[in-house]
């Protein structure tokens, strides 16, 4: 909310031209979300310092209020930083209060408006999601030498730990405009959030004030995709027209391509065996009526569908929302009527005795149990070994023994943050040899993924089958 | 000429085109009683004579015939209906729920029919298919009764016609105005002694009767204040004295003093008697070599006599206006009150899945595990060792004749007497007294509640309480809280109750205020409640305590089955502890301030539901704290202090920077109140001694609901709490306020001043008699008034400014308000239903409700 620009500049008065403000009077602006004010703390023919500050109404902002929630609903909110830190609203502010001088034109000083003079930019609070290295990353490759304070978090409460923000302090010897443009593009970057929707303009928007600058910025990938507010489609169009203008080193590309993807492919190929493994103990078992407990987005259903084995698949899963993305995922309203009468989705609980789930010859469970408070899962196990009673049901589970092989995992930590357990191979065969002997199943184990001659696999099934 | 049809009965008419059916129709019965396939017809193709139609005309009439039977509601079948392939769905129907088919035929000469056709437009099909249906009609009328009609009234003239009336006749079995007392006597099976000695304990008075020869002869059993005997039946066989037991009851029967309903072996008996080929087992022997000793000049008439009693016995009863329903081997919800064969046989044998266990006995299909009705069904047939509620229904036989006891039920009192049998008279065939060195089982309601059924929660859903009438509950609500619920609430069996949402009170519109209790005692005085208690507010978070005296008694009264003796929830159904270590040491702190303050014995319970905040604010809230509060006062306190310092310079410069250099340094004290609030409520919890516990209501305990208490006495009991263990349970302030009184009421507003001005949150107001109703049922059971400095946290650091204060003052509260009134019945209602007993289900319907209603979009600040 505060930004404040200086120059040693001889004469630095001349800012008041560049700026359009003239330095002896303080001028306020009425904006569409309050009010910005520009003033002058000095002025004179060594030092000149203007400050654009900014009252963001705080009421304003919940109330009548049209645009996005923001990150976290912050904006729904009245206890909000947005009144007090830099963000897209102070990029709108340079826009519209300071337009002639991001643009580069001066009626007094048309010539000053090309030339490099010294300046210092303050921002005395600024959101740093990423971290003061990201800060640094951003601005100095863009020439700035750039001072960055961390902020700590309430002292009283949280000792030791560091605020979301930073106080920054640019230093270059630039035109104006250009650093008005930096700033109008990175805060929002920085802040990783928008005010506004963020549509197909806004790509232009981004195009126009990085027009020298962003295409050749190491960290043009990550500034396009948070500036667009993370819309893939929009990002993608960004960077298409950046690197059209720019002879990038297709090698240097080509590399970096090779080194996401194996990441990538390291966890898709585990989902892709889990599924695969799960098809298969489906396929082996000749049901032809199976259930998808858990569904969650339809990815399993996907596989099913493309045997002709299995005539009805129904997914169930206690998200709402979860079931919308399946039958989107699914195509399910553009399905041919014979594919689509193979697939139902059923809003649904496993701990809740369903009677919409007997009469199946299969069920399986897919990563879905460790979802589960422990003391529920007495609760499920009935409801699926005895009141829906398939013939076959088909669980898979983390086999946290394996989590000591996952580079990325800190010791002793689960897998996802709403695992409520993660089990050794010991445990969960066990659970399941007390399960099937309880309801008079017979269980089988089968790992999946790499088997690890010590840890085991990544993921464990069990496929129980119903003793006649 | 009278044509008497049972009130719940399809009636079929049937006739030629122009024979009268509909004019017949509309003179005895309701329009909307009647189906006619005409109607139908129209109704799927514009055209009510649409042959082509005909198919789809009659799914229409099935399956609005289908719910109008399944409702309980008499039928009528306008069509010609005059081939027998036309009637078999229909026959079909009625059996399948239950009800009977009746036929009236209306057999009116051919000649009449083509003349009324004649004088009408639309019928324009000629004589020969009026011919033809006549020819069809008298080829059926004598297969009618064969083909499952169990009246048939056949109008062969127009003066028949005419002079028809209809007499619409109760079934047997509804005896709805009946309300008692009663008391429902389990399976005698002649043991008339225990029968005898039971009726005795029951108050039952015995009148010797002039002693006679009939073989009928037996003392009368009457009950001085009218209660009436119910038998379940299976009166006879296995017993020492099967016909004086017979004697007896019939008597009492005779008398009016009784009721009866046949069991499998009284209708096996009756066969017998009437000549049929049965098997003597499981006892007939006993009764039969009982009926040999009467003398032979007699015996006959004895004979007959018994199997014409036997066979007016009724297969069951409905009772007091539906609420009560007596039958031998139980009744599903959808048989209750009908009649057909299906019902009398699962009267008489309940439900087997057609599988034999190793006793050779008929493998049972547990009925009542999933019997859904409001009815209270009480029945016999299988002996069980302990007479065990299980939703709403009660097996009373408890194997008398086997050497266990004969059991009544008193209704209304839901009390069980029994006497113990005097002798093993016959040995079972499969043993129904678990062995003595067996666990004891857990009670069947427990058992059946271990799993809910999805049915029970989800789709729209109207939930009945006492306080509020029906509450509704739309069906994305329901969607909602099914994952709440599912993937984070603690197990259903301590979910007994929610804590409902509380509104604020109305905007005040004093100066810098956005809330004073002022506008909260107005609203109650409006509302007609004088008095009012004002309850500090604490700043924790809401926390639900149910505690039980021991870890047994948890697993008795509540059905769990692990070791806790005691959970502390949030108010969306979540643990509150995510440290297992933690929860349990504090929980046993507060078991033990708990008995010591005397609540256990005083209150005569082994359990109790406490409505508490929890504090520190920061125990819950410190992700919220960390992601939300801090920052914001770090962002301000730095942003501000910079603007600030800017403006001083600018201000040296140029004075035209002063007013927004006030402007600032306001801004800036008002960040720095802001940091102030929320630090107050946040301290570290380095031990539980760190943590305040502050009851503020004893919601239930066994066998009550403390919701007609008034506050004081919540207050004392939380007073005594706090003074069992101080550290840990923190008392609550409280002021009594009278609204009619004006200085009473600025004593309230002052403690609120005071309260407030130290830091405290603010305070609730409440009626003083926790429950008060008005014109338009309950008032609010509490009012938030909340703090200046305290509304920070809520309104934002700086809402204080006069132009913000102007435009939050601007707020609805009708929504929160009504809101806040049904989950308040609905959690009261769960307490209610739980301390009545009843199965999970129906208390985990009213918590479910209100965690679906917390899903409604309302302003959260309210």
């Amino acid at each position: 909310m505060l930004l404040t620009i200086s120059t040693t500049h001889h004469p630095a008065t001349d800012l008041g031209f560049l700026l359009h403000k003239n330095p002896a009077r303080t001028q306020s602006f009425d904006l569409s979300f309050g009010r910005a004010h520009v003033f002058y703390t000095e002025s004179d023919e060594t030092r000149c310092t203007a400050a654009l500050l900014l009252d963001v109404d705080p009421v304003g902002l919940v109330r009548g209020r049209r645009g996005p929630p923001g990150e976290g609903r912050t904006l729904e909110q009245y206890v909000n930083d947005r009144p007090y830190v830099a963000s897209s609203f102070l990029s709108v502010a340079i826009a519209q209060v300071l337009s002639s001088a991001l643009s580069g034109t001066s009626r007094e000083r048309p010539e000053l408006v090309n030339t490099p003079i010294p300046i210092i930019a303050s921002l005395p609070v600024l959101p740093a999601r990423g971290g003061v290295e990201f800060v640094a990353g951003l601005f100095q490759p863009l020439g700035y030498e750039v001072t960055v304070q961390p902020m700590p978090l309430d002292p009283k409460i949280f000792p030791d730990t560091a605020a979301p923000y930073v106080a920054m302090t640019i230093t270059a010897t630039c035109r104006l405009t250009d650093l008005l443009s930096h700033l109008y593009v990175l805060i929002p970057v920085l802040d990783n959030d928008k005010h506004y929707w963020v549509g197909e303009d806004e790509v232009e928007k981004l195009l126009r004030h990085g027009e020298g600058w962003l295409a050749a910025h190491p960290l043009r990938e990550e500034i396009t995709f948070r500036y667009l507010k993370r819309r893939r489609n929009l990002a993608r169009a960004a960077l298409e027209r950046l690197v059209a203008e720019d002879e990038a080193d297709p090698d240097d590309a080509a590399e970096k391509h090779d080194r996401e993807e194996a990441v990538v492919e390291e966890r898709v190929r585990l989902n892709d065996q889990r599924l695969g493994a799960v098809t298969a103990a489906l396929r082996q078992c000749g049901a032809t009526r199976v259930l998808d407990l858990g569904c969650g987005e339809g990815r399993l259903i996907q596989a099913l569908l493309k045997h002709r084995q299995f005539e009805l698949i129904l997914g169930l899963d206690v998200s709402h929302r979860a079931l919308d993305i399946a039958a989107d995922r699914l195509h399910l309203d553009r399905l041919p009527p014979l594919q689509k009468q193979r697939i139902q989705l059923i809003h649904g609980a496993l701990t809740y005795r369903d009677s919409r789930l007997a009469g199946f010859d299969a069920a399986s469970i897919v990563e879905v149990i460790e979802h589960l408070d422990p003391p529920r899962l007495a609760a499920m196990e009935r409801c699926v070994f005895e009141f829906a009673r398939p013939k076959t049901i088909v669980i898979t589970t983390p086999n946290v023994e394996f989590n000591v092989r996952f580079e990325t995992l800190p010791a002793g930590k689960l897998r996802h943050r709403d695992h409520r357990f993660e089990w050794t191979r010991t445990e969960f065969q066990t659970w399941a040899g007390r399960v099937a002997a309880r309801f008079n199943y017979t269980v089988r184990f089968v790992p999946i993924g790499p088997d690890d001659a010590e840890v085991g696999s990544p993921t464990q099934m069990a496929v129980f089958q119903v003793c006649n | 000429m009278q044509l008497n049809i049972p009130d719940l009965s399809l009636v079929v008419l049937i006739g030629p085109s122009g024979s009268g059916k509909s004019t017949f129709a509309r003179k005895h019965f309701k329009p909307t009683e009647v189906l006619s396939s005409d109607t139908c017809r129209g109704l799927v193709s514009e055209d009510e004579n649409s042959q082509s139609a005909t198919n789809d005309a009659f799914d229409v009439l099935h399956f609005i015939a289908a719910k109008r039977l399944s409702a309980g509601k008499l039928t009528v079948v306008d069509a010609t209906n005059v081939q027998a392939e036309s009637r078999k769905p229909l026959v079909a129907l009625a059996r399948k729920h239950h009800c009977l088919p009746v036929a009236v035929v209306l057999n009116v000469p051919q000649r009449v029919c083509e003349e009324r056709n004649a004088s009408r437009p639309d019928r324009n099909f000629g004589d020969h298919v009026i011919r033809q249906q006549v020819q069809q009609l008298r080829r059926s009328l004598r297969g009618l009764q064969r083909e499952g009609f169990r009246h048939v009234f056949v109008l062969d003239t127009l003066e028949h016609f005419d002079a028809a009336a209809i007499q619409r006749v109760p079934l047997w079995n509804n005896r709805r105005d009946e309300h008692g007392p009663f008391d429902i006597i389990g399976d005698v099976h002649g043991c008339c002694d225990e029968l005898e000695e039971l009726l005795t304990n029951l108050g039952y008075q015995k009148d010797p009767s002039p002693s006679n020869d009939s073989p009928w002869s037996t003392p009368l059993y009457a009950h001085p204040q009218g209660r009436k005997a119910v038998f379940v039946g299976d009166l006879v066989d296995r017993g020492p004295r099967i016909l004086d037991s017979v004697r007896l009851v019939k008597a009492m029967i005779d008398a009016g003093h009784a009721i009866c309903v046949p069991g499998n072996h009284d209708m096996k008996l009756m066969r017998k008697l009437r000549g049929r080929d049965v098997q003597i087992t499981h006892g007939l022997d006993r009764t039969l070599s009982e009926i040999d000793s009467i003398p032979t000049t007699i015996r006959p008439q004895f004979e007959k006599e018994l199997a014409e009693f036997l066979d007016g016995l009724v297969s069951h009863y409905v009772f007091d206006n539906g609420e009560l329903v007596v039958a031998h081997a139980g009744m599903k919800e959808e048989m209750q009150g009908r009649g057909s064969g299906a019902v009398r046989e699962f009267a008489m044998f309940g439900e087997t899945t057609g599988e034999t266990d190793e006793f050779g006995l008929p493998v049972r299909h547990n009925w009542a595990a999933e019997y859904r009705g409001r009815a209270m069904v009480i029945y016999g047939h299988t002996p069980v060792p302990e007479p065990e509620w299980l939703n709403r229904t009660m097996n009373i036989d408890t194997g008398c004749v086997f050497g266990g006891r004969l059991t009544a039920m008193r209704y209304p009192e839901r009390e069980t007497v029994s006497v113990a049998a005097r002798h093993t008279y016959c040995t079972p065939a499969k043993p129904f007294l678990p062995p003595e060195d067996a666990a004891p089982d857990r009670p069947a309601q427990h058992i059946d509640d271990d799993v809910l059924d999805i049915d029970d929660v989800i789709g729209k859903r109207i939930i009945n309480t006492t306080l509020a009438g029906n509450v509704t509950v739309r069906e994305e609500n329901a969607l909602a809280a099914l994952e709440v619920m599912t993937r984070f609430a603690l197990d259903p069996k301590w979910l007994i109750y929610l804590p409902p949402t509380m509104a604020p009170c109305e905007t005040s519109k004093l100066p810098a205020t956005l809330e004073h209790p002022a506008e909260a005692f107005a609203y109650f005085r409006h509302e007609g409640v004088p008095r009012l208690i004002c309850e500090e507010k604490h700043m924790g978070s809401r926390a639900v305590v149910v505690a039980c005296r021991d870890a047994d008694a948890a697993r008795k009264r509540f059905g769990t089955q692990s070791d806790e003796p005691a959970v502390c929830f949030t108010r969306t159904g979540r643990r509150f502890f995510t440290d297992p270590a933690i929860e349990s040491e504090f929980l046993t702190r507060v078991r033990t301030a708990i008995a010591n303050s005397g609540l256990w014995d005083e209150l005569e319970t082994d359990w109790v539901c406490l409505d508490c905040e929890l504090m520190p604010w920061s125990a819950k809230a410190q992700e919220l704290l960390q992601r939300q509060y801090a920052p914001v006062g770090t962002a301000a306190t730095n942003a501000l202090a910079s603007a600030v310092e800017l403006l001083n310079r600018a201000a040296a410069r140029s004075p035209d920077a002063g007013p927004l250099l006030d402007r600032y340094r306001d801004r800036a004290a008002l960040a720095s109140k802001y940091i102030d609030a929320y630090r107050g409520y946040c301290w570290p919890v380095q031990s539980i001694n760190d943590l305040k516990l502050a009851p503020f209501h004893v919601l239930a305990t066994e066998g009550a609901v403390h919701a007609s208490r008034d506050h004081t006495w919540h207050m004392n009991w939380a007073a005594r709490l706090n003074a069992a263990d101080p550290q840990i349970i923190q008392a609550t302030r409280s002021l009594i306020v009278d609204v009619t009184d004006a200085a009473s009421e600025a004593a309230g507003a002052q403690w609120w001043e005071d309260l407030t001005a130290t830091g405290g949150e603010g305070m609730v107001v409440k009626p003083f008699d926790f429950t008060a109703r008005a014109r338009r049922g309950i008032v609010q059971p509490a009012v938030k008034c909340r703090g200046r400095e305290y509304l920070r946290i809520i309104y934002g650091p700086e809402y204080s400014l006069p132009e913000n204060l102007d435009r939050l003052r601007s707020r609805g509260l009708a929504a929160k308000r009504a809101l806040a009134i049904r989950e308040f019945a609905l959690g009261i209602e769960a307490l209610h239903r739980f301390t009545r007993r009843e199965p999970l289900r129906r208390i985990h319907e009213c918590v479910f409700a209100v965690l679906a209603l917390e899903s409604e979009p309302i302003d959260p600040r309210l």
